[in-house]
């Protein structure tokens, strides 16, 4: 973890998650400090390296659609779901009120929730695919991220076929209140449902992935990967460290510290990411 | 009726009251003075003050009361409402988990699994009760006795009563999140009748972790949330002290929820909450799960799990464009 010299300041907490800035807002013009090595590097070649730092190799994170093109065979990725839209079911307001945090984040961000979801092909397999994006309000999970994530599972049920969920999230968010806590429930009966048909569903935890969304879909994968030194558990570190008034120790929850302890199957860096899905596609897909 | 030891500050004219009823009444056995007038128009008067405080009650004073140390815990309804218990206590993994109490009982007089968050009165106890806060062994331990239900087909009645799932370094290490996880999917799947009843705190995913069950009940004065005032004002103000603020927001009582059609029914409580007579509670909170019990048994297997697929598959408020 040596040259993990700056450790981002989550917001994370045992459920729910408070907007967080944009990344895009991070670094904004043409140069970028690596949270990994500190130096800073031409935005473009960050870009260009599918945001990693050509220097350290750290993973910084990226916006959504990039996934897809990263990941997807060329022009196979069809969006789908893409009309819904959230509401403001409890009237919830607190600096700001919900729906105008909703409508400004969607139009900073050109999307209206934190989720990107479709069918495409991985190396040939055909697969129903959905990834967070952490830009919108820090990739919280409300009724539109849950049915989303429930229609990528039943799309997959329906067509027989495997289903692959990237996650990266502060965990359930706290202005949908119970509704989002029952995302939970909703995804994870449709994994239920799902397994039936004797698919592959794999789950790719990003940077970060915590809270309701870890402790549903994103722990329930038939295989579950990491990228390198993703923030992943239930509660986040600020909560844990006032529950027992203690500094955590480095490394903690990092995704080399869940492989030591058996708690996920694999570390895969983003630019072998494809090879090693097709490959795990072909042997049970 | 149980000795108020703790009275709430909204509570305290209301104890106030009835304590100088008590002392009349006392004084009236003397048979001296005859204060039965006095009494008689006393009780009156605490009987509208009563109705007064408790007909609005904010959601902040709800969550007070959901956590009123006298308030009945999951083995008080255990003791009132169910024969037989044995307690079944190993995840057969790492450790016992005193925070759930589970077990197989009768209800009357069939077997079933009982299990429930349990928090403890003393700090003695709150120590091998964690508060109430499961680490992931709870959770294990409640996964084995899921699947024993199912092979032994017993319909399983569940009590949530938890500020969270445990937020500690070894709870994080032997996988919190993933424990629960595989709860919510297993809940899901069982093909057996499933009830719980919100008792008291309903924080979270630790409270969903034993929650995903045909029937949700919830106690008129408990709350349900997808995280407490408290947590919710840290983050969104960076001050607990506002956790007020945040209970209001956050409609997290089961008025809300029921108006939300998450809840199956609110439970209604004996006057002046729960903690002010346990064997009353308990006896309201029997009579609701032996109705949505009965309505349950009717179901095959295939339909409960069907059944319970439809409620969860959908929850949630938004809007499409077509």
């Amino acid at each position: 973890m040596a040259w993990f010299s700056k450790e981002k300041k989550l917001k994370s907490k045992g459920g729910p998650v408070e907007a967080q800035p944009a990344p895009a807002k991070k670094g904004e013009g043409i140069w970028n400090k690596c949270d990994g090595c500190a130096e800073v590097i031409y935005k473009a070649d960050l870009e260009k390296n599918w945001n990693i730092c050509p220097l350290c190799g750290h993973h910084e994170m990226m916006p959504v659609r990039r996934r897809f093109d990263l990941l997807l065979d060329p022009g196979t990725f069809q969006e789908l779901d893409a009309d819904l839209t959230p509401q403001d079911p409890l009237g919830f307001s607190d600096a700001k009120k919900y729906k105008d945090r909703l409508k400004a984040t969607a139009k900073t961000t050109g999307l209206r929730d934190a989720f990107v979801s479709g069918t495409g092909s991985i190396g040939g397999h055909p697969v129903s695919i959905g990834s967070f994006a952490f830009e919108f309000m820090g990739g919280s999970m409300g009724s539109v991220v849950g049915e989303k994530v429930a229609r990528v599972i039943d799309r997959a049920y329906e067509r027989r076929i495997p289903c692959i969920v990237f996650s990266s999230t502060g965990g359930a968010r706290m202005q949908e209140g119970i509704f989002s806590l029952m995302q939970m429930a909703k995804t994870s009966a449709a994994l239920n449902r799902f397994r039936a048909v004797r698919k592959p569903y794999i789950s790719v935890m990003l940077h970060p992935t915590t809270g309701g969304v870890a402790a549903s879909f994103a722990w329930l994968g038939d295989v579950v990967i990491a990228e390198p030194k993703a923030l992943i558990g239930f509660a986040g570190p600020r909560v844990i460290e006032q529950t027992i008034r203690e500094k955590l120790p480095p490394g903690f929850q990092r995704s080399e510290f869940l492989l030591e302890h058996g708690m996920i199957d694999a570390i895969v860096p983003r630019l072998e990411m494809r090879d090693k899905l097709a490959q795990i596609l072909s042997l049970l897909g | 009726m149980l000795k108020p030891t703790f009275a709430l500050d909204f509570e305290r004219p209301l104890l106030a009251l009835q304590s100088k009823i008590g002392e009349l009444k006392e004084l009236s056995g003397g048979a001296k003075v005859d204060f039965t007038d006095e009494i008689l128009k006393l009780e009156r008067k605490a009987r509208k003050l009563q109705a007064e405080i408790f007909s609005d009650l904010t959601p902040w004073q709800i969550v007070q009361l959901a956590r009123h140390p006298n308030r009945p815990y999951t083995l008080d309804y255990l003791k009132a409402l169910f024969t037989d218990f044995v307690e079944i206590e190993g995840d057969r993994r790492f450790a016992a988990d005193r925070a759930i109490v589970s077990g197989f009982a009768r209800f009357d007089g069939a077997p079933v699994l009982v299990m429930g968050h349990q928090k403890g009165r003393s700090t003695k106890e709150n120590m091998v009760r964690n508060f109430g806060m499961p680490r992931p062994e709870g959770y294990r331990k409640a996964r084995r006795l899921f699947d024993l239900a199912e092979r032994f087909r017993l319909p399983v009645l569940i009590f949530i009563d938890t500020p969270g799932a445990y937020p500690g370094i070894g709870a994080e290490e032997r996988g919190q999140a993933e424990a629960i996880a595989v709860n919510l999917e297993v809940m899901s799947g069982l093909s057996v009748p499933t009830i719980s009843t919100v008792i008291g705190e309903g924080a979270s995913g630790g409270a969903l972790g034993l929650g995903v069950t045909s029937r949700i009940l919830m106690l008129q004065y408990a709350w349900y949330n997808v995280i407490s005032p408290e947590s919710c004002s840290s983050i969104l103000y960076r001050d607990a002290g506002q956790a007020k603020k945040s209970a209001e927001g956050l409609k997290l009582t089961a008025k809300d929820l029921s108006g939300f059609g998450i809840t199956d029914e609110t439970v209604q409580e004996p006057l002046g909450g729960a903690h002010r007579d346990h064997a009353l509670a308990a006896r309201y909170v029997g009579e609701a799960i032996r109705r949505h019990l009965a309505q349950l048994k009717l179901l095959s297997p295939e339909q409960i799990v069907a059944d319970r697929y439809r409620k969860y598959r959908a929850i949630g408020v938004f809007t499409s464009d077509e």
